[in-house]
């Protein structure tokens, strides 16, 4: 699971184009996590060109 | 609001692939559908705003100043020691305002006769089978069916319409460029009709910072590094300002804005029945300067003009549709192809790798290599550095 920092985040979705299990979307300004999907990889995490992605595991989808 | 429940044509997305698509299908006579998930075509931008005047001949774009802002006459290239190539090019390009060319570009295909949708989402495909028979939509007039023969997915990087459908776009992690840009204003800066690029592993890992001036003293400035690294884009670009108060010690940022920019090889499979997927979504991009607009379009032209033929034939079959694919790797695919081999060849090479061949190599012949041109004479010309020139043999031809 994921949190997003709404503060950092640029809503580039670049982030939902290299989540290899698909959990994430992009609506307008709002990143959302399927926590059912998401298997904690780090990838968005390490790919976000802002720092705005945290991996929290075992967390709820976290959007502060 | 009607939203059509039966179409040609619909196009997932309003960027410049998918409006350039719906462009051609309703010119061609098709009813045409554009859905476009947000509620302002054009932003925010995902781009460093560079276009080439080649693309807009390519892609019959009549160029217009509200968009075209600034005139480049080629680029200046920085090596990781600061040494400056100056390389003047005949081929004219522009840096355009992304927020008002998108928008031309769906005006263009609304004037065409295609309808669009803002605000509107496609969220999956409607499938028979094997075939894709439409699209599920959530508008502001409510959620629809719409069935269409074909769809053309141009739904960028984050691409749900083609994976919905069971195509694989997902970006491999490692073939994908974290970019990160500031638009600035009070910069000062020398050549102001040139692009500016600065390489280094220090500056910008695997990519390169750029500044693309926008007319007087305004700039992009961004940068694109590798999709995996501990440190962010952002802070890279962060220190490179700060690196440079000649340039930005008085400037103000006016936006910002960033994205993911697929550097890997294009999607080998960008088609099944009923369905194409073109631009970013198929990753149809430049994997060394990672632009992909004229790629789009081109690819959405040929995408609309193979629909055509498919619907006159009633063959939107997945044999039919491959001649899309075939059409567009002959125009384009095998040259990106060639362009990820240099890629890959020069991500290899340290800092003074790259110093000694700035030495060596004439900047037009960098640009022919970065066009996937002149791999031979390339090795020829390097063999004073018989270690690099092997490299570049071993993965360039």
């Amino acid at each position: 699971m994921i949190k997003v920092d709404r503060e950092k985040c640029i809503y580039c979705g670049g982030c939902v184009s290299v989540c290899p299990v698909n959990a994430l979307t992009l609506l307008e300004t709002r990143i959302d996590c399927d926590a059912k999907k998401c298997i904690n990889c780090g990838i968005c995490e390490r790919f976000c060109p802002v720092g705005a992605i945290k991996v929290i595991k075992g967390g709820e989808n976290a959007d502060s | 609001m009607q939203i059509p429940e039966q179409v040609d044509v619909v196009v997932v997305g309003a960027g410049p692939g998918g409006s350039r698509a719906a462009r051609e299908a309703a010119s061609l006579g098709l009813k045409t559908v554009v859905f476009e998930k947000r509620q302002e075509v054009g932003a925010p931008v995902r781009c460093g705003e560079g276009l080439g005047e080649a693309w807009m001949r390519i892609n019959d774009i009549k160029l217009d100043r509200s968009w075209a802002k600034q005139e480049m006459h080629g680029a200046v290239v920085y090596s990781p020691s600061g040494k400056k190539i100056v390389i003047p090019t005949e081929n004219k390009g522009w840096i355009i305002d992304r927020k008002v060319f998108d928008k031309q570009m769906a005006i263009d295909a609304g004037r065409a006769g295609a309808r669009i949708f803002v605000k509107s989402t496609v969220y999956e495909v409607i499938k028979e089978g094997d075939i894709v028979k439409g699209v599920r939509v959530r508008t502001p007039y409510g959620s629809f069916d719409v069935e269409a023969k074909v769809v053309i997915a141009a739904d960028g990087v984050e691409s749900q319409t083609a994976r919905s459908a069971g195509i694989n776009t997902v970006n491999n992690a490692h073939e994908v460029d974290s970019g990160f840009q500031y638009e600035m204003v009070n910069i000062k800066f020398e050549h102001p009709d040139m692009i500016h690029l600065y390489f280094g592993n220090e500056i910008a890992p695997r990519g390169y910072v750029w500044i693309f001036p926008k007319g007087d003293d305004i700039a992009n400035v961004g940068i694109g590094i590798i999709g995996q690294h501990e440190k962010t884009a952002k802070e890279f670009l962060d220190a490179f300002i700060e690196g440079h108060p000649e340039m930005f010690g008085e400037a103000a940022i006016v936006e910002m804005n960033g994205g993911c920019i697929p550097v890997g090889a294009p999607l080998s499979k960008p088609y099944m029945s009923g369905l194409m997927v073109i631009g970013d979504a198929a990753h149809m991009v430049n994997p060394i300067h990672g632009g992909g607009m004229g790629t789009s379009m081109e690819a959405g032209i040929i995408a609309a003009r193979t629909a055509k033929k498919a619907i006159d034939a009633g063959d939107v079959s997945e044999k039919f549709l491959k001649q899309f694919y075939d059409e567009w790797m002959e125009k384009r695919g095998k040259q990106l192809l060639q362009v990820l081999k240099v890629r890959r060849f020069f991500e290899k090479l340290s800092d003074s790798d790259l110093e000694k061949l700035a030495d060596m190599v004439t900047p037009e012949l960098l640009l022919d290599i970065a066009d996937g041109r002149k791999a031979k004479t390339f090795i020829k010309i390097i063999s004073k550095a018989p270690k690099i020139a092997m490299l570049a043999a071993k993965e360039l031809l």
